[in-house]
């Protein structure tokens, strides 16, 4: 069934860093869990027992961006919002994701108006963008999945090529 | 004798030397990208106002030198209320006369403390 299985005519396995941090990253993703409108009441059911987030390993979600690897903006996220979200996304230690769940986040949605941001990638790199108005929770699950996809194929110690963030002007806000 | 402690010290020091082993080869050999927004106290993402290290009027000890007043009465009084009649019966009404006198000085407290104010709480 598990690792002792494969394990039992061997007894060891060889692997690269790469892989095998890779592997324990992508079991361990801890969501930042920016539930700002309705997509977090969506997002809250993806953490109860029906469709339950910890068989990916992700149940441990931090109010805290000290311990977060993956941020869930989950909702519609205003201009004066977004100084709120953009800081704390500073504040996630190396490496981390992001999630723009739901239309509002991804590109405004309905909300094309002066107050509401049109896009979070506006402010913040965007890993994936998840359709939906909300959308679904088993939706927001298979965006993690493909997250973890995208977090096995990063190498170990990949983040620290990335230039760090420059403070941006959204629309001059 | 001391032979006994010796697998208790061997954890011990194996528990030392592992805590700081983990904890400083995170600091040597894990990366670091310290910037001013992260290393900034959390706030829910907001602007810290103002500093942690406010001053707080402490209103709490007048009520704990009060309550010495109280306690210092209870402690006299009690035994002296147990052998109350025993000793009215042999030295007469002095006994009553000096306590009475020993809790007007106590009230006399309690009422200076009372006109400064001490039971105001705000």
């Amino acid at each position: 069934m598990g690792l002792e299985a494969k394990l039992m005519n061997d007894g060891f396995i060889t692997t690269t860093i790469d892989a095998i941090v890779g592997w324990a990253r992508e079991s361990s993703v801890w969501p930042m869990p920016m539930g700002i409108s309705c997509c977090g009441i969506e997002m809250m059911a993806v953490g109860g027992p029906k469709y339950d987030i910890a068989r990916f390993g992700s149940e441990v979600m931090r109010f805290t961006p000290r311990q977060c690897d993956l941020m869930i903006v989950a909702g519609t996220v205003t201009y004066k919002m977004s100084h709120v979200v953009r800081k704390i996304y500073d504040q996630m230690p190396d490496p981390k994701w992001v999630i723009a769940m739901g239309v509002c986040t991804s590109t405004g949605g309905m909300y094309r108006s002066y107050p509401v941001v049109q896009g979070i990638d506006q402010f913040l790199p965007v890993d994936l963008y998840l359709a939906g108005c909300p959308p679904r929770p088993d939706n927001l699950l298979n965006a993690l999945m493909l997250i973890q996809d995208k977090i096995k194929n990063t190498k170990a110690r990949e983040f620290q090529d990335i230039p760090l963030l420059e403070p941006v002007k959204v629309n001059g806000n | 004798m001391l032979e006994n402690y010796i697998p208790l010290i061997v954890v011990l020091g194996f528990a030392v030397v592992f805590a700081v082993a983990v904890v400083a080869s995170s600091k040597l050999f894990g990366p670091q990208r310290p910037t001013k927004v992260k290393m900034s106290p959390y706030e829910s993402g907001m602007k810290p106002i103002g500093s942690t290290e406010e001053r707080v009027s402490v209103k709490y000890y007048v009520v704990a030198m009060l309550f010495i007043i109280f306690d210092l009465e209870v402690i006299f009084v009690y035994p002296w209320a147990v052998k109350f009649i025993s000793l009215f019966k042999e030295i007469g009404i002095s006994v009553f006369v000096s306590m009475f006198i020993f809790l007007v000085v106590f009230e006399l407290g309690f009422l200076y403390a009372y006109k400064k104010g001490g039971f105001r709480w705000d």
